[in-house]
Parts: structure tokens; sequence; C-alpha cells
């Protein structure tokens, strides 16, 4: 019998010391992600200020902030929010750009190994490139990282995410003519800045340089914005078929296992 | 369809398929392809459908939209700060117009 309260007392004990390390782990994450969360807040009121002006409300601005969460593709849905709102192009266009997070998804598992399906179904919603690189970043160091530092960095990019939006939102209602800010540009800003930080060195050459010719001529020819996949996924497909670094690299050296 | 019930069914078909992806990667994990041309597809998506959003807009610009393109464009490859990048090509577009180029 005393065994056996030993045993509860243990069993309660490893609870209350899983629950502390969570904590731990959750705030961790929370504060390793502040210095990325400042510029998240800061191209989110870029979208707040292009929402407002596009006529969405500050609150389907917030449903859409918690619900999408994620910057490229609201930028995008937001860009073509235009009455009455092509449901299939928007659809379709947050389907190709947010592709990547299948990806991004899969590079979790060992994170989530051993985790309930409970807990993954609650975990990834709030996984965003910047929590989920800063994540990837400490567990490939070998710190100990568990999935409550990706939720706590999560919550901070998202806190952040919904205040830089909706204080854009608040300033978009104020300023009459945001052209005179050049801020009409920020939407070609926000995206050359994102789409180099993707560039990954002269193999992109190719692909990027077809990308631009196909958007450049979709864009004339096809009403709407089918252009976006036009060029994006024609540039892929060449990076798909044009031979790999490696497998040049195997040819030239005669290329035994080719 | 009313206008607040179209809204509403855009963000939540977004939401849907946004999470869709996210939940999928975790859980297909050990199907997804680790090497070959749908891989390589796929690792180059994100780059070319964001260059292909841009293009157009970038192109009607105008000269110093060019310049600031330009100036955005290196600023990222250099430093890989999106926000200052983009600071820095909104104030080359503003300075631009405030001096009625």
């Amino acid at each position: 019998m005393l065994a056996g309260m030993k045993t509860t007392t243990e069993i309660s004990i490893a609870k209350e010391m899983d629950a502390a390390e969570s904590l731990a782990q959750l705030r961790a994450g929370f504060v390793a992600n502040l210095v990325v969360a400042a510029s998240v807040a800061a191209y989110g009121s870029v979208l707040g200020l292009i929402a407002a002006k596009k006529g969405l409300s500050w609150f389907e601005l917030l449903v859409m902030n918690l619900s999408v969460f994620a910057g490229s593709a609201q930028f995008v849905m937001v860009d073509m929010w235009l009455p009455p709102l092509p449901i299939a192009e928007i659809t379709l266009a947050v389907l190709v750009i947010n592709m990547r997070y299948l990806l991004i998804g899969a590079s979790l598992e060992p994170l989530f190994r051993g985790k309930s399906f409970r807990q993954k179904v609650l975990f990834m919603h709030l996984v965003a490139d910047e929590n989920w690189a800063m994540t990837m970043a400490r567990f490939r160091r070998k710190e100990w990282t568990t999935i409550w530092f990706l939720l706590g960095g999560g919550l901070c990019v998202q806190s952040a995410w919904c205040a830089g939006t909706m204080a854009g939102h608040r300033l978009g209602t104020v300023i009459s003519n945001p052209e005179q800010f050049g801020l009409d540009f920020a939407f070609v800003a926000v995206f050359t800045a994102l789409v180099f930080s993707f560039w990954r060195g002269r193999q992109d050459l190719l692909p990027w340089l077809l990308t631009a010719v196909l958007a450049f001529i979709a864009e004339k020819l096809i009403p709407g914005k089918w252009y976006i996949l036009v060029g994006g996924v024609g540039g892929a497909l060449l990076t798909a078929f044009l031979p790999t670094i490696e497998a040049t690299k195997q040819a030239e050296e005669g290329g035994k296992d080719v | 369809m009313s206008e607040q019930v179209m809204v509403y069914t855009v963000i939540g078909a977004a939401a849907l398929i946004t999470y869709a992806l996210r939940l999928g990667g975790l859980l297909l994990a050990g199907r997804l392809p680790k090497t070959g041309k749908f891989r390589r597809f796929m690792d180059a998506l994100p780059g070319t459908i964001l260059l292909s959003l841009i293009v157009p807009a970038a192109i009607a610009a105008g000269f110093w939209g060019w310049v600031a393109t330009a100036a955005t464009a290196l600023c990222s490859l250099r430093t890989g700060n999106v926000f200052a990048s983009m600071v820095i090509g909104v104030a080359i577009v503003a300075v631009s117009r405030y001096f009625g180029a």
C-alpha cells in the first residue's frame, strides 16, 4: 500500500515537473522570437494600411490574421480584394503560395515524434516561417527543444502580427492619400525584399528569368491574377527539369553512378 | 451570396487550405519525396511565385519604381533584413514623388 502511494506521488511530481518544463520552453520560445516579431509587426502594419484602403474592416482583417496566419498569402489575398471577390482565384493563389507549409510541416516531424494526434492538431496552426526557423535552428544545435518552444514562438509572432496589422489599419483610415508617401509601392517593396530571401544562388537564375518573362506576358494576355500561377509554376518546373549542380558534377567526374 | 458571406467564405477557404497544408505536411512527412524532380519543384515554388507576383507591378512602376525595386532587392540580398529593405524602396518612391519626379 505504501509503495502504491509512493508511485502516485512520484507520478504527480513528474507531472508537475513536466508542466514547469513546458512553461519554461513556452517562455523561451516567446522570448527567442521577440526580435523577428518586431519586423513582423512592421510589415504587418503595411498589410493593415493596404487592407484599410481596399475596404476590409478591422474585424475582417483580425479574423484573417487569426485563422489564416500566413504573411505572404495574406498580402496576396488583400491585393486581390476587389468585389465581387474572386473566390477561386484567391483560394488557388493561397494554395500555391502556402505549398511550402507542406515541407515546413514535414520538417517538424522529428520534433513531434511520440506526440499525440491531438497535440499535433493543436500545435500546428501556429507554425509560421519565423518561429519555425527559430525552432529548427535551436533543434539542430542539439539544444533541448520541445513543441512548447515552437508554440511560444507562434504566440509571439501571432501577437506581433495582429498588433502590427491593427495599427496599420487604424493608420490607413487616417491617411487619405497614401500615394504621397509611396505606400502604394509598399506592396512591390515587401515582396521584392521577401523574394530575395528565397534566392539560393546561381541555379535560380534561369528559372527566375523564365518566371519574370512568363509573368509579364501572362499578365498582358490573361485577365485576373492567373499570371501569378503561370509565372511561378513555369519557373519552378524549369528548376525541376534542369540538371542539378550535384548531377552535373557527377557527370563531369565520369559519373559512375549516373 | 451576400457580400459579408462572401468575405468570410474567402477567409475560411484560405484558412482551411493553409491549416491543411501545415498539418498535412507533418502527418505525411514520411511519404513526401526527399529528392527528385517533384521535390525540386516544391523547393523552388515559394521564390518563383513571389517573383511572379511582383514582376508586372514592378515593371509598371516607372523609372523611380525600378530604382526603388533594385535598391530593395540589393539590400535584401546583402543584409537579409526584409523590413529595412522595404523601407528603403518605399522611401525612394516617396522622395521622388515629393520632388515631383
